[in-house]
């Protein structure tokens, strides 16, 4: 029981931190493209991302994070945003 | 006026959460964060939020976050607040925290209805939101009091026979100052009610239709669609109770005023697979009807009388 | 100050003596008084605390439990059903590691509803990981709250704590009893420092999903906050004594045990009867003594070792079922003393939903005890009253309904 006195009081205390599931952009199997050209900024894509994965400077969308769910391109008014299957790229 | 462009950039909400893909638990956090700001203690009751959160010893909120039972968000809130003032009064805190519970339609409707209407009842400062689902989703699926008539869900295989519960209505029953229902797709209707419910003191109760993708059955990308059909066909009415009085908002205005048209009951439900199975039964025909006149007698119960345009 | 008041009353009078900050209050015969008095100090502007009229017990000890999370020193009473409506935020507030402190009047649990004093509500909570403790006198109920969260706000500790005293016999009596005011309290007892607290400037999540390969040492550490709380009890009725001059005993109280052939194991208010029980014996020439257990979570295993050691013959009483077997503190006892220490014990149960439990009863099986007349497991005093002679009557009449099912009225 040598650990014992750092167990003396241990409960479930849990850090906040991006990536708590992980790289969750893994689970992607569409990504969403962003046209810039088409883009007017309107941060429809910001405000609806359930997964806070678009930055609200310039609706840049972090892919390390993103699930993929494709509310952004369904609700992006000017078609700015498509889903793009997803090409898994050789990780080794 | 508040605008998009208006709303706080800071994320409460952290990306990479065990959340599903398309979550609207997910969503409707991280706005309602952007409304109260770090000076909040959370509470989230036994739900999909719990999970979602991530798990021990990483967290996707970035405020201090009390997880409790699944009956006690009410009681929960009430030991918050009242150790709060205690604290208050020792000259603890600059500013009182916000207090905010998180729970679902099950720790609101079902097991946490005694403990939250002790709470209103006993006039408890704390913002409550039940993001509602229509069902437990956190153990996969099953029938809650809000589930609608002829949903699927796992307890209800042949779809429920039931109406929901309004629990939106029995809050404003307890005569709290402040009763609101919220939609997904009306982000800045909801930011703004619970920016207003901050500035309140009492018991506030926030409501916000939470559609599940793969509780409800539809793609993840439909999630903001499906809560803007709900709206559209009257099958989610949104409005604000202060201190009494009801005055409709976002859509549901519209639809009232006659500046947008009331879309068929039929065309939400014909969203979801959920409902598949009862449009397709013998029964389904009636259930629409049943359902179309559910949304009637709501918007009576509340406006006191059905609207042209209903 | 001196008071000639309730056990109820004198418990609130400590609570507020205590400087408890937060209250979540709900009425159950026979601790209502606790709360009512609680109450009237606080209108009366006797006592700061902020009071919570829950709507259930359930709810009561989930507002302790965050109270107690945000930084708050809270205290709550309940009994019988309450504390069994409790059963899931015992679990809870023992997890959360809260230094709460619910006094309980014990009361046998229903149906038919019973007001009157068992031990079946607490320890029917023994492995919530709740410290109990039982007293036997309005002085030890007042001090015992003192020493209750002197002992739980350890930062060793941080566990939660039953404070149990039985239903009437010290509830109701009225009794004079030294309640010192909060300043002289403040030194034995300052505010609560709690190790962490629900706080905007340190954001953490609390309680989430926890994996199995990381959930047994938030366990285990709850057991080791009941080893380190055997320290704490020493400690804080040592200090206690040194500063009140008042001696409860400390994990166990004996008397008249030094050189006993004989003892006779209790808790609560039976231990206080046990005493004139064995004064009796004493008197007749009988080398009887008494343990009285205080704190049965943690168990005092060294204690009775130690004390067991030796003796011709112990007998336990208990005032509850461990239904299926027998009496919980008679097994434990057992247990504590296995493969250590040999002497016979006996077990009785008695007193069971208030019926009275006279000081010459005990001395009477003691002594049939004493002399190895007594089996193994006595179960007291269960016998054929007149009313049960109805219930007898009511169940042959519905067997007689059942012989002829197609017969109406």
């Amino acid at each position: 029981m040598s650990d014992n006195n750092k167990l003396d009081y241990m409960t479930s205390m849990s850090k906040p931190g991006k990536g708590c599931a992980g790289d969750t952009g893994e689970w992607r199997v569409f990504r969403p493209v962003k046209d810039d050209e088409k883009c007017n900024n309107c941060l429809i894509c910001w405000v609806y991302c359930p997964e806070a994965c678009i930055e609200k400077e310039g609706q840049v969308i972090d892919y390390q994070y993103c699930k993929g769910c494709g509310i952004c391109a369904e609700e992006c008014p000017t078609g700015a945003i498509t889903m793009v299957k997803e090409v898994k790229e050789e990780k080794r | 006026m508040v605008t998009l462009k208006s709303l706080p950039e800071e994320e409460l909400f952290l990306a990479g959460s065990t959340a599903c893909a398309g979550c609207p638990s997910s969503l409707a956090l991280r706005t309602a964060f952007k409304a109260l700001g770090s000076n909040t203690i959370l509470v989230v009751v036994a739900s999909c939020t719990s999970v979602l959160q991530g798990s021990y010893p990483l967290s996707a909120i970035n405020l201090p976050l009390m997880n409790v039972a699944f009956a006690t968000g009410g009681a929960s809130a009430s030991g918050i607040v009242a150790a709060i003032e205690a604290l208050a009064k020792r000259g603890e805190f600059e500013e009182k925290p916000n207090v905010l519970v998180w729970a679902g339609d099950g720790g609101t409707y079902d097991i946490g209805i005694q403990a939250l209407s002790g709470a209103a009842e006993r006039e408890t400062d704390f913002i409550y939101v039940c993001y509602n689902n229509e069902m437990y989703s956190n153990t996969g699926t099953q029938r809650s009091g809000a589930t609608p008539l002829g949903a699927w869900t796992t307890t209800t295989p042949g779809g429920k026979a039931q109406h929901r519960k309004d629990i939106a209505q029995i809050m404003i029953a307890h005569r709290i100052p402040y009763v609101a229902t919220a939609s997904l797709a009306y982000p800045l209707d909801f930011y703004n009610k619970m920016m207003k419910a901050k500035t309140i003191r009492g018991t506030k109760y926030i409501e916000m239709l939470a559609p599940c993708p793969p509780g409800w059955k539809f793609p993840s990308s439909k999630t903001i669609e499906v809560s803007r059909l709900a709206v559209q066909s009257g099958m989610w009415l949104l409005y604000e109770n202060e201190n009494g009085e009801t005055k409709f908002t976002g859509g549901t205005k519209n639809i009232i005023e006659g500046k947008v048209k009331k879309k068929p009951v039929k065309e939400y439900l014909e969203m979801q697979g959920r409902f598949k199975q009862a449009l397709a039964s013998p029964e389904g025909e009636e259930a629409e009807v049943l359902l179309e006149e559910q949304v009637s007698d709501s918007i009576k119960r509340l406006h006191g009388f059905i609207p042209e345009y209903f | 100050m001196r008071l000639l008041e309730s056990g109820n009353h004198l418990v609130a009078h400590a609570a507020n003596a205590a400087g408890v900050e937060v209250v979540p209050a709900y009425p159950i015969t026979p601790q209502t008084q606790v709360i009512e008095m609680i109450a009237d100090l606080i209108d009366a502007g006797k006592m700061d605390a902020e009071y919570i009229p829950v709507e259930s017990e359930h709810s009561a000890c989930a507002a302790l439990v965050s109270a107690s999370l945000t930084g708050a020193r809270a205290f709550s009473a309940t009994s019988s059903h309450g504390l069994a409506y409790m059963h899931e935020m015992l679990h809870y507030a023992a997890g959360v590691r809260v230094p709460v402190v619910i006094v309980n009047v014990n009361r046998a649990l229903g149906p038919g509803w019973n007001i009157w004093c068992d031990h079946q509500d607490s320890i029917s909570q023994r492995d919530t990981g709740w410290l109990q403790v039982y007293v036997a006198s309005h002085q030890e109920a007042v001090d015992t709250v003192f020493q209750a969260y002197r002992i739980t706000e350890d930062h060793s500790v941080l566990l939660p704590l039953l404070l149990n005293m039985d239903a009437f016999v010290l509830s109701h009596t009225y009794m004079d009893a030294e309640v010192p005011e909060r300043e002289e309290v403040e030194k034995y007892l300052p505010g609560y420092v709690p190790k962490w607290k629900l706080d905007p400037r340190m954001p953490v999540t609390h309680g989430s999903v926890v994996y199995p390969s990381d959930f047994s040492e938030t366990r285990q550490s709850m057991q080791i906050g009941h080893e380190h709380a055997r320290g704490l009890i020493k400690k804080a009725t040592a200090e206690f004594r040194d500063m009140f001059g008042r001696w409860h005993g400390e994990m166990v109280e004996t008397y008249r045990a030094e050189d006993a052939d004989q003892l006779i194991i209790a808790m609560g208010s039976l231990a206080a009867e046990s005493k004139v029980a064995v004064d009796m014996m004493r008197e007749q020439g009988k080398a009887v003594g008494l343990l009285r257990i205080r704190f049965f979570r943690p168990f005092p295993i060294e204690e009775l070792r130690a004390e067991c050691e030796g003796r011709e013959d112990i007998m336990v009483i208990d005032r509850d079922y461990s239904y299926g077997n027998e009496g919980a503190l008679f097994t434990e006892v057992k247990a504590a003393l296995y493969g250590k220490c040999s002497t016979p014990a006996k077990g009785i149960v008695v007193g069971i939903g208030g019926r009275d439990v006279t000081y010459e009863l005990i001395a009477e099986l003691a002594e049939k005890s004493r002399k190895g007349e007594l089996e193994e497991v006595t179960w007291g005093d269960s016998q054929m009253t007149s009313s049960h002679a109805v219930t007898l009557e009511c169940l042959d009449e519905f067997k007689k309904i059942l012989e002829h099912p197609g017969k109406s009225n």
